[in-house]
């Protein structure tokens, strides 16, 4: 089957069975890599995106079901003032090691920027909790979402 | 520099809050390799400086760095160019940075002699090496701009890219007399800087890699494109060592999508126009195994194999007095630990991708070990090694699964059967079911106390040795040393001591290096002995340590340190705990307090973490705090829960789900001291690994009395009511 989908502002058509999950069609089909696979199963947030604004998890996510809503990824996160915020904090507070998560906590955190501006702890730790680093950065992930809302 | 280059422009100055001053942020160009990055301008045709294999300086001024250690987080990039640098007095905000190809003629690792990025030893190995390299080229350069000038070399100086002779007002850019220096000859014992002369070196800068991987512009080996690539995933065996009875397609080959069903003596991989292809058709597989001899093989019978093993004499490590003689006086005391398997779980499944043609081989993917990647390549596509290609890259977490080169080789293998370049991609159940896995480990302790000290010591290791099977040559006599790495080196003054190896190679289980390798079982073992010896002579677990540290001072002032900072010996509500672990592993001595909570089902609560760190000159202070900060979560996430359990030679962790890690809400804060020193530099990035858990451990020994002795942490041995 074939699909319009709006990926970061720019209409992409691909053709693919209607259950692919959007990250496969992002990463294999449209070569925009910086989505990544982690666990295929919800459970680590590395292929986090955004559609229309709120942080889903692409790896579960059909292609088929997206219709016309707006897709973001790490490609175009900088586009928003959230992302850019963001990832300005992010290198600020040299949060970034191995980085393979990183685009996941990124779009996370941005949504959660985006939605809430001045984040307190709890509200960090419900919308991250997804998230898993393995290089163990999330001290510096608190302290840069903070930073990137001000408030740091 | 053309303006579609946007990442060679300079960014502004920033404050950084870590230092308390200024740092400089350099936006560095970066140059991966050669498959889907931005285009790189080539080096300048006409003339290159090349002194050695890390340095290129063509005539315009282009200065590349090759980095002979991998990427995989842990920062080496930036400290190794750092380092070159420093030296060369490059103009360190232009030099560009390129991934090494595999040699372990020019890249190997002066520790191992073979290219491998492990065992926290980039830095410390490579530090004599890279500023003999980066100051043998600034020699040159300068030589020749003195020769041009008709002046005396030791009258110029060079800075930012540039020799200049200053009582003459003159300058030349290294660009300029790179043709020329590249005709003289190499000194061999160039002179290096002072270090008090350093502008780079100790300075906490920014990382050369952080600014691409915010905005999925860095490509990690899982990202490789290739012209009409395919995609690939595998499964094999569920039992480990299991074969390929039968494998019936006809489902699979149905599938949209799906190009080809591969089917080799231990594996079938499907190959598809995408992963999800690639991985439905691999679900519509039916596979008949071979399940072979593992296939009754459980847990139990493992352990059980592993404690007998341990009743055996070993091989002794080290022996210092009377062992005997020291336990036979004052009162002694018997404790046995255990250490589960674990998986690596990198967050970058394995992968691979390959291009073969009749008479070469291309491999893209994230190594530890090019140059062994490249021959295991080379033996699967039947090509002599030089006609193999590496192209390495960053990679998505190492932590020693990227030691080995299995990923590469059954890569290849498939590739032979297909008639495009594959990109093969393991599922997560794949790649944590097929890992190979920090060994299960038994620690024998038997000890002696005398007024407060301890005078006997006798402490034996028994499990798999990873380095008999992964680096042979250096498994010598029986003895593995990376099994009784930290028990040989054990810091504390006992006047009689022994240390014994057993070699238990524990069925079915193929065992690998771990983030914080041999020393991560042998501290957990020391630290928590040294905790129930400590109340055995009734005292302070920190004074207990820190009336036997004369011999090691850097750890004893270490331990001082962390003291202070966590507020040890201040009052704790009810259940709340805190305990110490110090360590003098991979040339770093490292003192940690951690303090946490145990809830009444038996629950931990991590409340708080203090390190306190003499690594020697710190080439990044920052990346040392980050290496620490994330080593130990990465200790602590084990002791919570890190276990793969055997059943049926089945592993029966498959994915997060259940096998679990720590996330942001269990996340104490974590504060790191680095101590200023002027000795070698230390390594770093095991370090945190391994102290971690003795030091939760304690925690929860002080919190509850109760002397745990095996890892993962048994919630149901401290709660306090019973579920």
């Amino acid at each position: 089957m074939t699909f319009s989908i709006s990926i970061n502002g720019t209409k992409h058509d691909v053709d693919v069975a209607d259950d692919t999950p959007l990250l496969w069609v992002l990463r294999d089909v449209l070569g925009m890599t910086g989505t990544k696979y982690g666990c295929g199963i919800a459970q680590c947030g590395a292929c986090t995106v955004h559609v229309d604004g709120n942080p889903l998890r692409s790896c579960l996510l059909p292609v088929g079901t997206i219709g016309s809503r707006a897709v973001t990824t790490i490609e175009g996160i900088g586009a928003t003032e959230a992302g850019a915020k963001v990832q300005k904090a992010w290198l600020d507070r040299e949060v970034i090691q191995c980085g393979y998560c990183q685009s996941g906590q990124i779009m996370s955190a941005a949504a959660l920027l985006a939605a809430n501006p001045h984040p307190d702890d709890a509200d960090i730790d419900a919308a991250m909790a997804g998230n898993i680093c393995r290089c163990g950065t999330y001290v510096r992930i608190r302290e840069a979402i903070k930073s990137a809302a001000g408030e740091a | 520099m053309s303006s579609k280059h946007a990442i060679f422009s300079r960014r502004s100055v920033l404050q950084s809050g870590l230092a308390g001053g200024l740092v400089l942020a350099f936006p560095w160009p970066l140059r991966a390799a050669p498959v889907n990055e931005p285009e790189q301008p080539p080096d300048h045709p006409d003339g290159q400086f090349a002194p050695n294999a890390f340095i290129r300086i063509d005539n315009s001024g282009k200065t590349t760095l090759v980095m002979p250690q991998a990427e995989m987080g842990q920062g080496v990039y930036t400290a190794i160019a750092m380092i070159l640098a420093e030296e060369l007095d490059a103009d360190f905000a232009q030099v560009m940075i390129e991934h090494g190809p595999p040699s372990d003629k020019l890249y190997g690792n002066p520790l191992f002699g073979v290219q491998v990025t492990g065992n926290s030893n980039s830095i410390r190995a490579f530090w004599d090496k890279l500023r003999n390299a980066g100051a043998a080229a600034r020699t040159m350069l300068i030589a020749a701009a003195a020769a041009q000038w008709q002046v005396d070399a030791a009258s110029c100086t060079a800075a930012n890219g540039k020799v200049t002779h200053a009582s003459s007002n003159r300058s030349l850019t290294y660009g300029e007399v790179a043709d020329a220096a590249a005709k003289l000859p190499v000194p061999e014992k160039p002179k290096l800087k002072d270090p008090r002369d350093f502008t780079l070196i100790g300075k906490p800068l920014k990382r050369s890699d952080t600014p691409n991987k915010s905005d999925g512009k860095t490509i990690y080996g899982i990202d490789a494109m290739v012209p009409d690539m395919k995609f690939a995933t595998l499964v094999q065996c569920p039992v480990l060592g299991g074969k390929v009875k039968h494998a019936d397609d006809s489902a699979a080959k149905n599938l949209p999508g799906v190009r080809q069903v591969v089917v080799l003596d231990d594996l079938v991989a499907v190959v598809g126009d995408h992963m999800w292809a690639a991985w439905q058709g691999l679900n519509a597989l039916k596979v008949t195994w071979d399940e072979g001899q593992n296939a009754k093989i459980n847990s139990a019978d493992i352990w059980n194999e592993l404690r007998a093993a341990s009743q055996k004499d070993g091989v002794v490590a080290k022996s210092e007095g009377d062992v005997n003689k020291g336990l036979a006086q004052g009162e002694s005391f018997d404790a046995a630990y255990e250490l589960p398997f674990l998986a690596h779980a990198t967050m970058e499944p394995m992968n691979c991708t390959v291009r073969l043609s009749p008479d070469g081989c291309e491999i893209w993917t994230g190594s530890q070990v090019q140059s062994r990647a490249q021959q295991y390549a080379a033996k699967a596509a039947g090509l002599p090694i030089d006609k193999v290609k590496v192209y390495n890259h960053y990679i998505g977490g190492g932590f020693g699964r990227r030691l080995e080169a299995d990923m590469v080789a059954s890569a290849v293998r498939i590739a032979k059967e297909v008639s495009a370049p594959i990109k093969v991609v393991w599922t997560r159940e794949e790649d944590m079911q097929h890992d190979v896995y920090r060994p299960a480990y038994r620690d024998t302790i038997s000890a002696s106390l005398s007024n407060g000290k301890i005078v006997g010591w006798k402490y034996k290791v028994t499990g798999s040795s990873v380095l008999a099977r992964w680096f042979p040559v250096a498994f010598k006599n029986g003895l593995d040393g990376d099994a009784v790495d930290s028990a040989v080196d054990m810091p504390y003054d006992i006047p009689n001591k022994r240390v014994e190896y057993v070699r238990a190679e524990t069925p079915a289980v193929t065992t690998g290096f771990w983030r914080g390798v041999g020393p991560n079982n042998n501290v957990f073992a020391i630290e928590s002995f040294m905790d129930e010896l400590a109340r055995k002579a009734n005292m302070d677990p920190v004074a207990f340590r820190l009336g036997m540290l004369d011999g090691t001072p850097r750890l004893k002032a270490a331990l001082k340190l962390v003291a202070e900072k966590s507020g040890w010996g201040s009052p704790l509500p009810p259940r709340v705990g805190r305990g110490v672990s110090v360590q003098p592993s991979f040339g770093s001595f490292i003192a940690t307090v951690v303090e946490a909570e145990v809830d009444d089902m038996g629950e931990v609560h991590l409340r708080r973490v203090t390190c306190a760190v003499d690594t020697g000159i710190a080439v990044n202070p920052d990346t040392i705090m980050a290496q620490l900060q994330g080593g130990l979560i990465f200790g602590l996430t084990a002791a919570l829960w890190g276990e793969v359990t055997i059943e049926k030679g089945r592993v029966q962790q498959s994915n997060f789900n259940n096998y679990r890690m720590l996330r942001i809400d269990e996340t104490p804060p974590i504060d790191v001291h680095v101590i200023k020193s002027g000795e070698h530099p230390g390594g770093i990035g095991e370090t945190g690994a391994t102290a971690g858990p003795p030091a939760l451990r304690n925690a929860i020994y002080a919190a509850t009395g109760v002397p745990l002795r095996r890892l993962p942490i048994d919630r149901s041995a401290i709660a306090s009511k019973k579920a």
